[in-house]
């Protein structure tokens, strides 16, 4: 994989992630955490918190607000800001076809 | 063209500095140009501070609070050292000593007090010039002629045995002279202490050098052009070279009588502030007079200043002020004052808890009405003042354990009181937050404790300090906290309280977590309120909750419990602490097939098989084949139990048979906080059953003593006796019916220890033991509901309930 031009990836049906959960993908040799929210949205981040490097699919969604399982600080998935706690996400576009799979758009 | 009014302010002291403040606050810059008036020639200052410029402590320069740049910085016009001597209230204008003349549309009156100087002879010289050596001690000017005159002099007497007059003494004594403090009353403090109190006080004040004379009426200062000595009406005198009066205040209310404003003790006010004369003319502070009562202290002028500012402004047109009840907590020559109410019982029917130990200048006494404060004196240790402050202030009931309110027994000592704390010193051991940065974060803006807990994260990690981040926050806020209103909510995203979310679930048969944001929060949905939803639905519906997995914590999703770096930990039930050769074999040959880098005996009598790969779970449990221990979850955890009759040469009962058994019933119920229990076979209590939150302790003749509400965690407390069972079966019945009326009526996450005590151990006893509101047989069905309903979770280890649910990396199907 050529990491240095923009490119869309596709990770297979979104089915793979329960809806108001978050799996972890392998992109390459890139990991990233991939979250669907239950009110329909689809995000794409940096898969460890960069608090304590929780594993951030395993915690707990509200809307797109997500909690770290380790010490509950809290990001916004769409903008990957803060909302408690001092340091951001990395964030990735990430959408869902109409046929139902999953595609994210890396560097 | 200038539309706004014109605002005129007599008076810069901290009454008038401070409602200007708050009218700033609500916009009033855009309604108002401001003008000030202040007699002393500088920017408004803290004057409970003096005492501190006095002895040297603190520079006169750092007790400001509005240097005279913050008035330049608001655009006010202030005219310092420059005295109103009359208001034209036809005219609408004041007029100073120089005869300057400003107009106003809205006047504010806040000219405070003065010292009161009692009529005596020889205050001046005949020739009517001033004595030299006789002062009075209330402005920044009083404290540097007092300082500059003591350094001369060998002996220095103080007029008044009040709060002021012994802050004065203990000013004087760093300038080398000789204190002695002159009294009328028979007690030091009166207004704040009763005799005892008093006496301990004196005591100690003699102990650091400061001389006292109480009832002595002083009927003349003597000495010509000098001060020679004090001459009493008993016919004794006293020999001094310096007098410094502070024998109380007087308002400065002359101005309002001269231009015919109603006064009587001080300038008379409605509700609103308002002079009750004059619809514009407006008084606030020490010169105000409120349904009859003028306050001398910080906190009540505070409160009238911002109701002032919301009807002046029209942020608030119907505020209004009550009047404040009388608290206060400060430092007398460094020994520790809080006094609340009053100081003596009122009525022969209240109550009266006194403690004194004189030697160490300690001395408590509470008095109680109807179950509720009326008055306090914390003389020489006022670390319980806080909660006092807050039951005197609500009015709220106190608890049945009144030594609690006194002391903290068996509880860590609070630290230092809260003034002394240094700002490094660190609050939430946890996350690492100190007294300074809850300080600033307060000072910042930011004044209810959940906002300051989520801006910190002081209390967020075990949450055993958040007692005192509460009080750290109440003391920065001096009284001002404001309460958040999702304390009082089950879940912070659903505003409704516990009893009325529940009725609310059954009433509209809410069976999911998304069905309960849809229908009570207009379907948002909030993160930190799911785990919370989950467990309660699971409680109300049993095996009749639609779970949703998402709404789960990590733990809970997986059934294990996630460390620090993701992988998880495995703890198979073992029954009461008993476990084989055949279990310990099996869990051997987990540890070697699936590597795990460390296996360690738990605290709850279990085995651990921590690091395990989120991957390795179900097929670990399907190669252990033995049940989830739930070690990870909100719930019913494990029974420690002792050898007991068994083996054990003292055991007075088969404590290992009754842990086995209460385990085999209650495993994984489901609870606000997790329930850790214990049983012992003898009151010596070797399996600790008495600080868990249910312990069953062996008694002679068969008998099984019941404790509730014991931890020994963040928070240590040793279980209340519940009752004495008879048989193992009335043991499950009654801690089965103790754990469902918990499960039922705690907050999200309180342990017993908070809950036992919050809700009265009697009251539980009458319900749980007495069934005195004849609901132990629902309490006992639903309980047995949730017994019959459960399912050991491991099981999942053959059927996943969600996609990849146990999977960590998943790879991408195409490039």
């Amino acid at each position: 994989m050529n990491t240095l031009i923009p490119s869309e990836y596709c990770l297979g049906p979104a089915s793979q992630i329960p809806i108001g959960e978050g799996r972890e993908f392998l992109v390459g040799e890139t990991k990233i955490a991939v979250f669907r929210s239950r009110n329909g949205g689809v995000y794409a981040t940096q898969p460890l918190c960069p608090h304590r490097a929780g594993p951030l699919v395993d915690g707990l969604m509200g809307g797109n607000i997500l909690a770290c399982p380790l010490h509950a600080w809290k990001f916004d998935l769409s903008t990957g800001q803060p909302v408690l706690g001092d340091c951001g996400l990395t964030t990735y576009p990430a959408r869902v076809t109409e046929e139902g799979d999953l595609w994210v758009e890396m560097a | 063209m200038n539309t706004k009014q014109k605002l005129v302010v007599i008076g810069n002291g901290m009454a008038g500095a401070r409602t200007v403040e708050e009218i700033l606050a609500r916009g009033g810059a855009e309604q108002f140009d401001i003008v000030m008036f202040g007699d002393e020639p500088y920017g408004n200052y803290n004057r409970i501070l003096l005492s501190n410029v006095l002895n040297g402590s603190q520079d006169a320069k750092e007790i400001f609070l509005n240097p005279l740049e913050w008035y330049a910085e608001n655009n006010i016009n202030l005219h310092a050292g420059v005295r109103i001597s009359a208001i034209d209230r036809v005219a609408k204008c004041v007029i100073d000593t120089n005869g300057a003349v400003t107009s106003y549309d809205k006047l504010i009156i806040a000219t405070g007090s003065r010292a009161f100087v009692p009529p005596v002879q020889g205050l001046l010289n005949e020739d009517g010039t001033d004595k030299h050596g006789v002062y009075v001690f209330r402005t920044i000017d009083d404290c540097h002629k007092i300082a500059g005159y003591a350094t001369k002099c060998a002996r220095a007497a103080v007029i008044g045995g009040g709060l002021l007059g012994l802050e004065a003494a203990r000013g004087l004594i760093n300038y080398g002279v000789e204190v002695h403090v002159v009294h009328l009353a028979n007690h030091l403090m009166e207004n704040q202490l009763d005799a005892p109190a008093g006496a301990i006080l004196r005591n100690t004040m003699e102990k650091m050098g400061v001389h006292v004379h109480l009832g002595k009426s002083t009927s003349a200062i003597l000495g010509d052009d000098s001060v020679t000595g004090l001459a009493f009406k008993d016919g004794e005198d006293l020999a001094c070279d310096m007098v410094v009066i502070s024998a109380g205040i007087r308002p400065n209310s002359e101005i309002g009588r001269e231009c015919g404003l109603t006064v009587e003790r001080a300038i008379v006010t409605d509700d609103q502030m308002r002079s009750i004369d004059d619809p514009d003319v407006f008084v606030v502070g020490e010169c105000a007079q409120h349904r009859g009562r003028v306050y001398g202290l910080v906190a009540p002028l505070w409160e009238q200043g911002r109701v002032l500012a919301d009807v002046l402004t029209g942020a608030n047109p119907k505020a209004e002020y009550h009047g404040s009840k009388l608290a206060t907590k400060l430092k007398v020559m460094g020994v520790e004052l809080a006094s609340m109410g009053v100081t003596e019982p009122p009525l022969p029917t209240d109550e009266v808890l006194h403690f004194a130990d004189p030697k160490r200048g300690i001395y408590k006494k509470l008095i109680v009405r109807d179950d509720q404060l009326i008055g306090a004196i914390l003389l020489g240790d006022s670390s319980k003042a806080a909660p006092l402050m807050q039951h005197f202030d609500h009015g709220t009931n106190l608890p049945e354990d009144r030594t609690s309110l006194l002391f903290d027994l068996g509880a860590v000592p609070a630290a230092a009181s809260l003034l002394e704390m240094p700002d490094a010193t660190q609050i939430c051991n946890c996350n690492g937050v100190s007294k300074g940065q809850i300080r600033k974060c307060v000072e910042g803006g930011k004044r209810s404790l959940k906002m300051v807990m989520e801006s910190t994260r002081a209390g967020m990690g075990c949450g055993s300090c958040k007692a005192l981040v509460k009080d750290v926050v109440e003391w920065v806020c001096d009284g001002q906290i404001e309460e958040d209103p999702s304390v009082h909510y089950y879940v912070p995203g659903v505003p409704l309280p516990k009893p009325e979310l529940v009725a609310a679930i059954k009433e509209q048969n809410l069976k999911s977590v998304s069905a309960i944001f849809a229908a009570l929060s207009d379907g948002v949905e909030e993160v930190g309120s799911k785990m919370a939803l989950s467990s309660l639905l699971s409680t109300i519906w049993g095996a009749d909750y639609a779970e949703e997995r998402d709404a789960r914590f990590i733990n809970d999703r997986v059934h294990a419990n996630i460390q620090k770096d993701g992988t998880f930990s495995v703890v198979p039930q073992i029954k009461g602490g008993v476990t084989s050769a055949d279990q310990l074999r099996k869990i051997a040959d987990a540890a070697d097939k699936y590597n795990v880098p460390m296996v360690k005996v738990t605290g709850g009598q279990r085995i651990d098989l921590v690091g395990v790969r989120k991957e390795d779970l179900p097929k670990m449990w399907k190669d252990l084949g033995m049940p989830s221990g739930h070690a990870y979850g909100k719930s019913f955890r494990t029974v420690k139990t002792c050898i007991g009759t068994e083996l054990c040469r003292f055991g007075v009962g088969d404590s290992t048979a009754l842990g086995i058994a209460i385990e085999s019933r209650f495993a994984g119920i489901e609870s606000p906080g997790k329930m850790k229990l214990a049983t012992a076979g003898c009151p010596r209590n070797c399996s600790e059953a008495m600080v868990k939150d249910v312990g069953a302790v062996a008694v002679e003749g068969g008998k099984w003593e019941i404790y509730i509400g014991g931890a020994a965690g963040a928070h240590v407390r040793k279980g209340d006796l519940l009752c004495v069972c008879e048989s193992h079966e009335e043991v499950l019945t009654i801690i089965g019916r103790f754990m469902q009326y918990y499960r039922e009526n705690a907050k999200w996450l309180e342990r017993t220890s908070g809950f036992v005590p919050r809700v009265g151990l009697d009251k539980i006893r009458d319900v749980v033991v007495n069934d005195s509101e004849g609901i132990a047989a629902r309490l006992d069905a639903a309980m047995q509901k949730s017994v019959d309903d459960y399912v050991d979770p491991w099981l999942e280890a053959e059927q996943p309930v969600s996609p990849n649910q146990f999977v960590t990396t998943l790879p991408m199907v195409t490039a």
